[in-house]
């Protein structure tokens, strides 16, 4: 049984400079894709020749104020030999799509619209990039790290609304390892505390 | 039913002794009207969450709703009378909610159970309705996160001594549907969607 770090040592075989050295942490192998465009070639690969037939998951983050700003994270697993990869790519505010990976894991059909809806990250090639949360004609993209916790008001006759929620003073803030109770409870804080 | 005797004077627990009155009840038409709704509420269950669970949990046999008349969930607006709100209402779920008590026929109440249907509870954020009064007017609100069945058992009562006590008689006469509901003042057009708010 190969372990995972023998695995990602394969994938950094077969696309050489493309896939990063394998970073380790807590036990967990990390490769870098360099090109967004290449994902959903190198995701095949590792698919088919190395048998990471589930993707568990597919996310996304916002490297908010740095360059690239998106960083969208695959999750690989296989059933047959159990090990687990991490495979993570970045992608520019400007350009915001790279290939979608739905025909290599059907799973992923979902997870790319949840990508979508929450990130405004497209992904070419998707059979239906539809919203999958938020409905049809919202606005915004709420899980950017730009887009205010309360929300913005919106009102679409037809479909529906939004209103600004009430934040009391919030958002409530925990210190974790504070040193009491108090520091550690979710409180109203300001940035400078 | 017989006469008792308490404290040296005769009383009878209820109005009504068929031995001096025969087949006739003395009522007035507001008492036996609300009487008659107020005992068999029926409930449309809008359960959108956890609450959704405890309100299951009231219509079974251990806290019993149908002690109160109000066994028959109708899982169709048409036929229901009371419309319990058990759970968070999201905006993408608040116009369909809407809709739905639009389509119970009148009278109808709301009763909001929980947190999150009254006031939005924990979400404070860009998805969820902040109070369901935002878009229907709320009857009997029940605190909790979720309420214990006792406490929508409560909230029952107290909507039955609410509707024991309107002047239906008088409210036949106008006009009872209100032009708009809720604070946020939406209105819906005839095929349910939103018309733009006037301000």
């Amino acid at each position: 049984m190969p372990t995972s770090l023998e695995l990602a040592g394969q994938l950094r075989e077969k696309f050489g400079d493309l896939i990063s050295e394998p970073l380790e942490f807590r036990g967990e192998i990390t490769v870098t894709v360099a090109n967004p465009e290449r994902i959903a070639e190198v995701c095949q690969h590792a698919k088919t020749a190395l048998g990471f037939d589930l993707l568990i998951d597919l996310s996304s983050v916002d490297n908010y104020g740095d360059d690239p700003r998106w960083t969208v994270v695959y999750e690989l697993s296989g059933l047959g030999h159990g090990q687990h990869v991490r495979l993570k790519t970045s992608v520019s505010e400007e350009r915001s799509e790279l290939p979608t990976v739905s025909q290599v894991w059907r799973t992923a059909d979902w997870h790319e619209r949840e990508a979508y809806d929450m990130m405004g990250i497209r992904f070419s090639g998707h059979p239906d990039l539809r919203r999958i949360l938020m409905w049809d004609g919202y606005p915004y993209y709420p899980l950017r790290k730009d887009f205010p916790l309360a929300g913005k008001p919106t009102l679409l006759p037809d479909t529906a609304f939004t209103q600004t929620a009430p934040l009391e003073g919030g958002p409530f803030v925990t210190l974790p390892g504070g040193k009491d109770s108090a520091a550690r409870e979710p409180r109203v804080r300001t940035p400078e505390e | 039913m017989s006469p008792a005797v308490i404290g040296g004077k005769t009383t009878t627990e209820f109005g009504y002794n068929s031995k001096i009155e025969g087949e006739v009840v003395h009522t007035t038409v507001d008492a036996a009207l609300n009487w008659f709704r107020k005992n068999s509420l029926w409930p449309m269950p809008m359960g959108l969450a956890c609450c959704g669970i405890e309100l299951m949990a009231v219509g079974a046999s251990r806290f019993d709703i149908s002690r109160f008349g109000s066994e028959v969930m109708r899982f169709s607006p048409r036929q229901s009378d009371v419309m319990i709100v058990a759970g968070t209402v999201t905006y993408k779920m608040a116009l369909a909610v809407r809709r739905i008590y639009e389509q119970m026929v009148e009278p109808k109440w709301v009763i909001a159970m929980g947190a999150c249907a009254s006031t939005g509870g924990m979400y404070r954020s860009y998805a969820v309705l902040q109070g369901v009064d935002n878009i229907i007017p709320v009857d009997v609100y029940v605190a909790g996160c979720p309420p214990r069945p006792e406490a929508l058992l409560d909230a029952l009562i107290r909507l039955q001594n609410k509707v024991a006590h309107e002047p239906i008689t008088r409210d036949l006469k106008r006009d009872v549907a209100p032009d708009k509901y809720g604070r946020m003042g939406l209105e819906l057009g005839a095929q349910g969607e939103v018309l733009q708010r006037k301000s």
